[in-house]
């Protein structure tokens, strides 16, 4: 690690004069270069969250049903009848940018690890996808190249993709998002975390052999903008093996199952060094590490190269000495290398060795609980007023030219590439809303959604915030799941500038109301920052993926009957500001989003999963509005509808920002449920014949259908 | 469900195997008793029936199937079927089993070169056991696909060989075809017909709560299949049952 | 003008093919220490002269066969003596 000429070598690694000064304040004397560079990664943004860790206190965490809040590989929740379940959010953005397919496969590997380390087998993915317009063939390219990395990781590992979303924008040109959501199940008695406890216990690595990927890489360039000029940053790309991720989780699992660990911890940003720290950390524990006996696949590979290489598909377990030997069974059945490189010691202290020969050692706290947490100016910015609303009557040709959007037609050309079936429990299959997974053998399920808020957030954070945490929730209760947690991947700018540490506390303080309202708690989260390109940064985009839990998956809603009343649920204030609408046909974003009524969104979202069970269709409006929302549940049944509604207001059929949904089954039921949660209702009509809004359904789904396969090939 | 006796379906897990859970949960679901056996096994448990699942064995690295067909039980599979006890190979079974030469062809990359994963219609072009013998010919039953090397090839003379024995039993129906297969080939039997591979999932179609209870007919005919075996083989002390 | 380009995983990158290839013959008794896939391109192509040969396929290779941040390429014109 040459450093930078001229330059102090811990400013070559990232960090300030002063945090150095208060390494060598905590450490009582200097740091060597192994120490230093173990410092540099663990007080990074991306593993020491220290501009955003004091903004994040912000989310309600607790609940009856959590069993893990934020805080470990993955918040976990109860689901009832001895199950629960683990899930998190994670980004893998900047090796996106970097190399699309190995960036957002192994985003999806260290996902899947960071499940499997809660003890819990992995049972969906959902993944989070932002490029820029695809009217740019690189885009197109780029975004084809992340489908497929997705796809490779999540098929050869045996985890169904159901769900997620993609948007286009320019604004993600430079800086592509590339955001993946894991849920897993396990046994709510046996929940494993990373802690290290019981001296004279072996700390062992297994999986994957160690070379020199992402040395310097995700952490130290997750802390640093992408630049045009930035040839020198490009780390060595990190290859993702799936075979060997499929291997690892099935080992892992059959460990968890015998019994035979006491702790696991995924192996993933800055490898070793934050494995090792941030367990003994949590245990309150010390660790002797001996680096020179991690196998290795390359020669000549110095200490600190081994203490920070982020060599893909590898974990840590904390083994008793008289299971080591059956730990290294269940590895040889996997046929996966299996080293006891360590122990657990009272020393509270990471001590590292060589050859036998002491070259680090640390209090392993002062890597996680001293590193520092700063409080970022904000510079608040005043909103835009909102836009009049346009005074000619909407068309028809709107509705197929939204239809035709990539950010609203169908994502059927994105999620036939991904195994939606595998383990068979796939009860409702990606298209609208969310996925259902049957928790077989019983007939409960549970419903999952991923969904961001970008371009709206652009015009109002906060607002753009609570949404992100709406939509989800709306999803979940759409296909009939009454919302039990969410986690979130909060994907921002450069915090240092005081204009995105606003957007950031702003839109923390819109998912944190919007989360209060409907009694949901975050247990699990992500935060990717410096997404900025020469200067300019992403719309602030928070993602939140929500776990729902349904009671009976052989009542889950699809598509409308024939004869089906039809209502529309929910009677938010609606604008085009920020809309895909506005994007689309105005130029924008402009404006201000209405701010959501989160009494009234709350009310909505109960109503939602009470009618599911009742219901042939239940489907929310979101890009697009409720032209939309119709359009597509038209699609769904193949039939459209006989609606009581004009082309007069563009803000009605088109509108977003506010929570309204299309409910299709009996009218008793639908007015005795909607009574009951106080939600407003609009009679629409009712389901049959060829023909929605004038348009015959052919056409709508001409439109809806061709668009990404036309722009992508 | 009636006494009728469970017969032995083994379930052969590779290393990177994915659908053997799916088709064990399946199996059992029609009335076989089902078990996983670890490729790395000298020899099969007393089976009636044996089956390849889908996955990427081995990743799929090289070529698919072509790591997998060198495992040890891979042997005993051969052994099993050449004194005639019904294989099936599904998905990265087939590609396997194509590899190992027990079924003739080779499955290449789809046309479009993207994993697909959706419902395809089929038709059953020969309603016979093994497989088959719940169906009727000409039959259309609805089962997914999910693979990225699907795209079944034989040399003009090969084909005409099958077509002259019988041995294309499901076929792509029209304008269905995922992966731009030979004559829109989605299973082949071996000469004897009792040797299947099929890239569809009819394991992944059992349920009609999953979206299709249709493979339940190419399964079910297996197990119905299996269970005359072992009834016919009923007085014989345990043993492989080939 | 013939030529033949050799694409491989840099070295350094993880080849994980090639780690499954080398298990595949250790399980069949080949002791091999190391194995690395890569991939065979043949080309026709036009040209002048062979430099205006060789100037193109480094561009083809660094735009489009091989990836250079994971990958080297190797470039054998048949004029030398390509297999």
């Amino acid at each position: 690690m040459a450093p930078v000429a001229q330059q102090p070598l811990h400013r070559a690694l990232g960090l300030t004069d002063w945090e150095f000064d208060r390494i060598c304040e905590l450490l009582g004397r200097a740091p060597n270069d192994f120490e230093l560079a173990v410092f540099s990664l663990l007080w990074s943004e991306h593993c020491g969250y220290k501009h955003s860790a004091l903004l994040l206190k912000r989310f309600p965490t607790s609940g009856p049903a959590v069993l893990q809040g934020p805080g470990e590989n993955a918040g976990v929740v109860d689901a009832g009848e001895g199950l629960a379940v683990a899930f998190k959010v994670e980004s893998h953005n900047h090796p996106s940018a970097v190399e699309p397919f190995q960036g957002s496969a192994t985003g999806v590997g260290g996902i899947l690890r960071d499940v499997v380390a809660m003890g819990a087998r992995p049972v969906a993915l959902l993944d989070s996808l932002r490029f820029g317009e695809l009217e740019d063939e690189h885009q197109g390219w780029m975004f084809s190249r992340a489908v497929a990395g997705v796809g490779h990781y999540g098929n050869c590992t045996g985890v169904p993709t159901v769900g997620g979303e993609c948007v286009f924008d320019a604004r993600y040109a430079g800086n592509c998002l590339v955001n993946a959501m894991c849920v897993g199940l396990l046994p709510a008695d046996r929940v494993t975390r990373a802690s290290m406890s019981g001296p004279g216990n072996l700390v062992v690595l297994y999986g994957a052999t160690t070379g020199r990927d992402g040395i310097g890489g995700a952490s130290v360039l997750a802390s640093a903008e992408l630049s045009a000029t930035g040839e020198d940053k490009r780390p060595t790309v990190q290859v993702g093996d799936p075979f060997t991720g499929k291997k690892l989780i099935e080992a892992s699992l059959e460990l968890v199952e015998g019994g035979l660990v006491e702790s696991l911890q995924d192996c993933g940003a800055a490898g070793l060094a934050s494995s090792l720290a941030e367990m003994a950390s949590k245990g309150g524990a010390g660790v002797d590490v001996h680096l020179d006996r991690v196998p290795l696949r390359e020669t000549g590979m110095e200490p600190w190269e081994i203490m920070i290489s982020e060599s893909q598909e590898r974990m840590v377990a904390v083994v008793e000495p008289g299971r080591l030997g059956e730990v290294e069974a269940v590895c040889a059945k996997w046929e996966l290398p299996c080293t006891a490189i360590g122990e657990v010691t009272a020393t509270g202290h990471l001590r590292c060795f060589a050859g036998g020969e002491p070259v680090g050692d640390i209090p392993a706290r002062l890597l996680t609980d001293e590193a520092p947490r700063y409080r970022v100016e904000m510079r608040p910015r005043a909103l835009e007023r909102p836009v009049a609303a346009p005074v000619s009557p909407a068309a028809p040709d709107q509705l197929l030219r939204l239809l035709g959007s990539p950010n609203v037609a169908s994502r059927a050309w994105v999620y036939t590439q991904y195994d939606q079936l595998v383990q068979s429990r796939t009860v409702r299959r990606p298209g609208l809303d969310a996925a259902v997974l049957r928790l077989r053998p019983s007939n409960r399920g549970l419903a999952v959604s991923l969904d961001g808020c970008g371009r709206l957030a652009s015009l109002d954070p906060r607002a753009g915030g609570s949404l992100a945490v709406l939509e989800a929730a709306r999803n979940v209760a759409c296909a009939g799941g009454r919302p039990l947690a969410v986690t979130d991947c909060l994907n921002f700018g450069n915090p240092e500038k005081p204009e995105i540490a606003w957007e950031l506390a702003e839109a923390i303080e819109g998912m944190a109301l919007a989360c209060e309202a409907l009694g949901l708690p975050v247990v699990s989260g992500n935060v990717s920052l410096y997404n900025e390109t020469d200067g300019r940064a992403i719309h602030p985009t928070p993602v939140v993926g929500c776990v729902g839990l349904v009671p009976d998956v052989r009542r889950v809603p699809g598509a409308w009957r024939e004869g089906a009343a039809i209502y529309l649920a929910g009677a938010p204030e609606l604008r085009l500001d920020g809309s895909e609408y506005q994007a689309l046909l105005l130029g924008g974003p402009s404006g201000r989003p209405a701010s959501p009524d989160l009494a009234a969104e709350a009310a909505l979202v109960a109503f939602l999963a009470g009618i599911a069970p009742f219901s042939s269709c239940v489907h929310d409006a979101s890009e697009g509005g409720l032209a939309v929302c119709l359009a597509e549940c038209a699609i769904a049944a193949g039939f459209g509808a006989e609606l009581e509604l004009g082309w007069e207001d563009p803000v009605a059929l088109f509108g977003e920002g506010g929570g309204q949904a299309i409910v299709a089954g009996h009218p008793g039921e639908i007015q005795t449920v909607a009574a009951r949660h106080g939600v407003p209702l609009r009679k629409l009509g009712a389901a049959g014949g060829g023909v929605l809004l004038g348009i015959p359904v052919q056409e709508l789904r001409a439109a809806y259908d061709s668009a990404l396969p036309e722009a992508l090939g | 469900m009636s006494a009728a006796p469970r017969p032995g379906v083994a379930v052969v897990a590779f290393p990177g195997s994915n659908d053997d859970g799916d088709a064990v949960l399946a199996l059992e679901g029609l009335g076989a008793n089902s078990f996983a056996v670890w490729h790395g096994e000298p020899a099969l448990p007393p089976a009636d029936a044996v089956v390849l699942p889908g996955g990427f064995s081995y990743g799929d690295y090289l070529r698919c199937g072509a790591i997998a067909r060198f495992s040890p039980v891979m042997a005993a599979v051969r052994d099993f079927a050449a004194q005639g006890g019904p294989v099936l190979g599904i998905c990265n079974g087939f590609q396997i089993l194509c590899e190992a030469g027990l079924l003739p062809g080779v499955l290449r990359p789809n046309r479009t070169l993207r994993f697909v994963c959706r419902d395809v219609a089929l038709r059953v072009e020969e309603a016979a056991a093994p497989f088959t013998s719940r169906c009727e010919a000409g039959q259309r039953l609805v089962i997914p696909v999910k693979h990225g090397e699907g795209c079944y090839f034989a040399p003009p003379d090969l084909l005409a060989e099958l077509e002259a024995h019988g041995q294309v039993v499901l076929r792509y129906a029209p304008g269905e075809n995922p992966n731009g297969a030979v004559d829109d080939i989605a299973g082949v039997r071996n000469r004897a017909g009792n040797v299947l591979g099929l890239m569809p999932h009819p394991e992944h179609a059992v349920d009609s709560l999953l979206g299709s209870a249709d493979g339940a007919l190419v399964l079910g005919s297996l197990v119905d299949f299996a269970r005359d075996r072992l009834l016919a083989a009923a007085p014989q002390p345990a043993g492989a049952r080939p | 003008m013939r030529a033949t380009v050799l694409v491989r995983p840099k070295a350094g990158i993880l080849d994980p093919q090639g780690e499954a290839v080398r298990g595949g013959l250790d399980h069949l008794g080949f002791r091999v220490r190391e194995a690395r896939v890569g991939r065979v391109i043949d080309l026709e192509l036009e040209a002048g002269s062979a430099e205006e040969a060789r100037a193109a396929l480094e561009k083809m290779c660094r735009t489009l066969l091989a990836n250079p941040l994971i990958e080297s390429y190797e470039i054998v014109l048949d004029s030398e003596g390509a297999g």
